[in-house]
């Protein structure tokens, strides 16, 4: 399998189906309203900073070269956090088995709440991500998850696909 | 959906002005919004300069050609952004798998008797369908599956001749070209039914090219023959049966001669717009709880198909359920 992204440790969170269908590359046609959302806040508020696309996998929303290094990523609703957080640890992870740079910290920035969050990749969340990782590749390697219907459903840009 | 379908049926040329559309005909210069643009039906001759296939190309737009008779002639399919190597897999899988592919086959000759079957019981009409339709389960071979599929379709065009006026008797089906009315529909509806569902492959990740009730060879998009089966019943028929029995086509709508029985211009258009409205024309949806077009229920058909081939789920075709 190829290496794990950004948006699959994302996915991995939010739901198993979601995870196997983005990873197979079945694309849903139509962008949902959250990601053009997204997308557009993206552009108007953090305009200045760069985007960073590391080895085609990560990409990060900007990083401040500081001592350690920012790594920022931006959230618009504070609704998934704990996704939020593997995907930032597993950027600095990355950056460290992959890159040899070490010196990071994590900044994940609400946008609607006007708050950021530190993250810090500790020895032990490095375990637990290790953990998320291998639990990735096996779900990617096997047979598709079955959908169940969530509250999330609704808004995926998967849920005809799932429940037609 | 914001997004429409446009259909040209005068002569014309398109032209391209930064990004709009203009359609320019004798009437005059219409333009027409690039983000609103879904697909495109054209039937007049049409001139298009590189610059409009450049920038359909560029949104994804699908424009489906048809000669002056109302045949299809060809699409302008754009290059696909989002294609799946796991699904072009699967599904070519599925049809050399001869066990997969009968299967398939199968279920959208089923698919499309039960809908022939609630279009014949809204007429009250009795018939022997369900009983040919058993005689599947016996079928070892496609040849065999496409000749219950040919029967069922004979038998259900006789009835015609029950649920319209005597002017537009079927006497047979003729296709190329149609010798009268109702056969002239038919084909027409049946051409249009072909386009639109050309357009909701296109946006999937679905190759059209790999088929199962038709040979992939059949025609170029033979995936969108076998998912038209489905909808004809329920779209083109009705609409037919909907248009000459409320006289809004009528003898005056034809070119006749000897050996040919085309729609007229006025006869297209009045074809055209009552046919576009069923597409636009929504239905809540069981599974979903929301709204859907018939449109979209094509394409729906088509993520249902591809969770057939992951082995999600098995493919349940979609029955006209009111
Ligand atoms: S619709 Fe629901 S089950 Fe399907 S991928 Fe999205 S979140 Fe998962």
């Amino acid at each position: 399998m190829k290496s794990i992204n950004g948006t699959q440790i994302n996915y991995y969170f939010i739901c198993k189906t979601k995870l196997w269908l983005f990873s197979h590359n079945i694309q849903m046609e139509q962008e949902s309203d959250n990601v053009s959302l997204g997308k557009q806040l993206h552009e108007t508020s953090y305009k200045k900073e760069k985007e960073f696309l590391i080895d085609n996998l990560i990409n990060v929303d900007f990083i401040k070269n500081k001592d350690p290094i920012e790594i920022h990523e931006v959230k618009k609703t504070q609704s998934m956090e704990i996704s939020h957080e593997y995907q930032l640890l597993y950027y600095m992870y990355y950056l460290k088995k992959e890159k040899d740079i070490s010196n990071t910290v994590g900044y994940l920035n609400y946008q609607n709440i006007r708050k950021q969050i530190e993250i810090e990749l500790t020895e032990e969340k490095e375990e637990e991500l290790e953990t998320v990782l291998n639990d990735i590749k096996s779900i990617v390697d096997s047979d598709v998850p079955s959908p169940k219907k969530s509250r999330i459903c609704r808004k995926c840009a998967y849920f005809e696909f799932c429940f037609a | 959906m914001s997004k429409k379908n446009y259909y040209l049926l005068s002569e014309g040329i398109l032209k391209r002005k930064e990004n709009t559309i203009y359609f320019v005909n004798e009437k005059g210069s219409k333009p027409l919004p690039i983000n609103k643009i879904y697909s495109m039906y054209a039937y007049g001759q049409i001139t298009i300069s590189s610059q409009v296939i450049s920038l359909f190309a560029k949104e994804g737009i699908p424009i489906h050609f048809f000669n002056y008779y109302g045949y299809y002639n060809g699409s302008f399919y754009p290059r696909e952004s989002l294609l799946s190597g796991d699904l072009l897999i699967k599904q070519a899988e599925h049809n050399i798998d001869f066990s997969k592919r009968l299967k398939l086959a199968k279920l959208f000759v089923e698919g499309a008797a039960k809908n022939i079957l609630k279009v014949l019981a809204y007429y009250k009409i009795e018939n022997n369908i369900k009983n040919t339709l058993t005689e599947l389960n016996e079928s070892s071979k496609i040849t065999e599956v496409m000749n219950v599929e040919g029967r069922i379709r004979a038998e259900y065009y006789q009835y015609f001749d029950d649920i319209l006026p005597d002017e537009f008797k079927m006497e047979g089906r003729s296709r190329q070209p149609p010798t009268n009315m109702i056969n002239s529909l038919i084909s027409f509806g049946n051409s249009m039914m072909y386009a639109s569902v050309i357009t909701e492959l296109y946006n999937t990740q679905l190759n059209p090219t790999i088929s199962y009730l038709h040979e992939p060879a059949e025609r170029r998009f033979s995936l969108a023959l076998d998912l038209s089966e489905i909808f004809k019943p329920i779209i083109v028929d009705r609409v037919i049966f909907y248009l000459v029995n409320k006289k809004m086509i009528t003898e005056k709508d034809f070119n006749q001669d000897l050996n040919c029985c085309l729609l007229n211009d006025k006869g297209r258009a009045t074809f055209v717009k009552e046919y576009n409205k069923r597409l636009e024309t929504t239905i809540k949806h069981k599974d979903l709880g929301r709204k859907v077009s018939y449109q979209r229920l094509i394409r729906l058909e088509a993520y249902k198909l591809k969770k057939h081939v992951f082995g999600m789920k098995e493919y349940d075709p979609f029955v006209i359920w009111w």
